[in-house]
């Protein structure tokens, strides 16, 4: 059981705002952390670690990590994290990495076994792939049995196809270790893939908890197709109006009326709905 | 005729000047990368004197500071017996200062240029911030490291007028190479002032290279990919 309160002021991006956030996590939790940036999710890990100064109140497994009182080292958390641009030790090979951590070597190449990095243990990180550097970054974060897991946007800089690979090793890990964990990312198929929870924080507090489901979907099982996106360009064809959005990595053109042409404005997001009644669904490629 | 002991003495004198420079210069360079205090700019333009400063105001100050008449210097000669100017001691301290800056800079910028959350995966692994110095920071700043131990080393060899000031040149003592050169030009002995030019022109060129081939091989290797 994690038992966190924490308030900060903060001279972000946006001006200043203040983080305050209460929030019980349960031992074995998955926990996705999403919400725009700025908002206050990178803090709130760098504070659980203990990276940043903060007036917080952490009660980790009925240890005190920090109070008014006191404020366990960095160096004395036992935690895991998984920073986005993988921090690997460019000195060490992969396994020294991951050695560096914890002399375990059986548990170096048990994690380095279950992620298909053995052949590559001797290498040095910058001879890496990035998916494979942030596999050593997963390893790495978990040498110590981790009491809890922080991941900072973890895959958001892979292609599409390593950050489902790696999804699937970050599964099979967390099955395997049973470790806390609280990740943030902005991917909704990540977050229902991997979380069983979903904290979306806004203004520095939490706006929405709950299951993935829950908050992911938010036409909540009505048969209707829902995407938000960002208007590019809106362009005449003949006599009719096409808009031009960018949704995920794709542009979709829509026709729009002449009167829904005038309350568009471009570079703006905007909403794009239909009702499905007969879609149909075609495994892909 | 030559003689090597002008030599000897030279790199003796950046040696150890280089040893003591690297150790005091460790834990100074690490606490500017790493300090967001506002006395910052204070201390970097304290240790960055030097550099604009002629040669002659530091051996100055450093006379002037070490010499009978100063507390400093009628202290050490009172209690210790020693002589802290015009020896090879002097030379030392003196030259500590003179060459600080060259290198304080180049580490300082080899630990800001470490990623800081390299150093901070190195915390988060439960080792303490001197292991994180010894482990981490330094074997990734190796060209930086390069940098600052040779030039402080070259810059040193490569003194003259406070070595002047604070020395003279006693022969075999504060006799360094760059002094025994001017005495030769002094006394119009041509012919040893070309010869030991030229030896100090050559080692220098070879230290220098040997940097620049190494920082080459090292930058190469840490970017592959």
């Amino acid at each position: 059981m994690i038992d966190v309160k924490i308030e900060k002021k903060l001279h972000g991006a946006n001006g200043d705002m203040k983080l305050s956030v209460e929030l019980s996590i349960e031992e074995g939790e998955f926990v996705a952390l999403t919400g725009q940036s700025g908002s206050g999710k990178t803090t709130l890990l760098r504070i659980l670690a203990g990276l940043e100064e903060a007036d917080a109140n952490i009660k980790v497994g009925g240890i005190i990590w920090q109070d008014s009182k006191k404020v366990l080292s960095v160096q004395k958390r036992e935690i895991g994290f998984v920073f986005q641009d993988y921090a690997l030790f460019n000195n060490m090979s992969v396994e020294d990495n991951l050695l560096f951590v914890n002399k375990d070597k059986n548990l170096a190449n048990h994690l380095l076994e279950l992620t298909e990095l053995k052949e590559l243990k001797s290498r040095l990180p910058n001879t890496l792939s990035g998916g494979q550097k942030q596999r050593v970054s997963l390893c790495r974060a978990l040498m110590n049995r981790p009491k809890l897991l922080l991941m900072d946007e973890p895959l958001s800089a892979l292609d599409l196809n390593m950050r489902n690979k790696l999804q699937n090793e970050i599964l099979t890990l967390h099955k395997e270790f049973g470790t806390t964990t609280i990740m943030v990312s902005h991917d909704p198929s990540e977050i229902y893939r991997l979380a069983n929870r979903t904290i979306v924080m806004s203004h520095g507090k939490i706006v929405n908890d709950g299951t993935p489901k829950s908050v992911l979907l938010e036409t909540s099982g009505s048969q209707k197709f829902s995407f938000e996106g960002e208007l590019l360009d809106i362009v005449k064809v003949d006599v009719i109006y096409v808009a031009i959005v960018s949704i995920g990595q794709q542009l979709v053109e829509v026709v729009v009326s002449k009167e829904e042409m005038k309350s568009l404005t471009i570079n703006k997001k905007v909403r794009i709905s239909t009702k499905a009644f007969t879609p149909s669904i075609v495994q892909s490629n | 005729m030559l003689e090597l002991e002008p030599f000897i003495l030279s790199f003796k004198l950046a040696g150890l000047t280089t040893i003591i420079l690297f150790i005091l210069s460790l834990p100074l360079s690490w606490y500017l990368s790493q300090t967001r205090s506002k006395i910052k700019p204070f201390i970097e333009a304290i240790t960055a004197l030097p550099i604009v400063l002629p040669p002659s105001v530091i051996g100055f100050y450093i006379l002037w500071t070490l010499s009978y008449n100063s507390p400093i210097g009628s202290f050490f000669h009172e209690y210790f017996g020693v002589k802290l100017v015009f020896n090879f001691t002097s030379l030392v301290i003196a030259s500590c200062f003179y060459s600080l800056p060259f290198m304080v800079q180049p580490l300082q910028s080899g630990f800001e240029g470490i990623n800081k959350n390299v150093l901070e995966a190195s915390y988060i692994s439960g080792k303490s911030k001197l292991e994180t110095l010894f482990r981490i920071a330094l074997p990734n700043m190796k060209p930086a490291l390069m940098t600052a131990l040779i030039v402080t080393f070259a810059h040193t060899v490569g003194e003259f007028g406070v070595v002047l000031m604070v020395g003279g040149s006693i022969p075999g003592e504060t006799k360094v190479a760059s002094v025994a050169i001017y005495e030769f030009v002094e006394i119009m002995d041509y012919e040893s002032a070309h010869l030991y030019s030229a030896i100090m022109v050559l080692m220098s060129f070879v230290v220098l290279l040997s940097v620049y081939l190494f920082n080459h091989k090292q930058n190469k290797k840490f970017s592959s990919i």
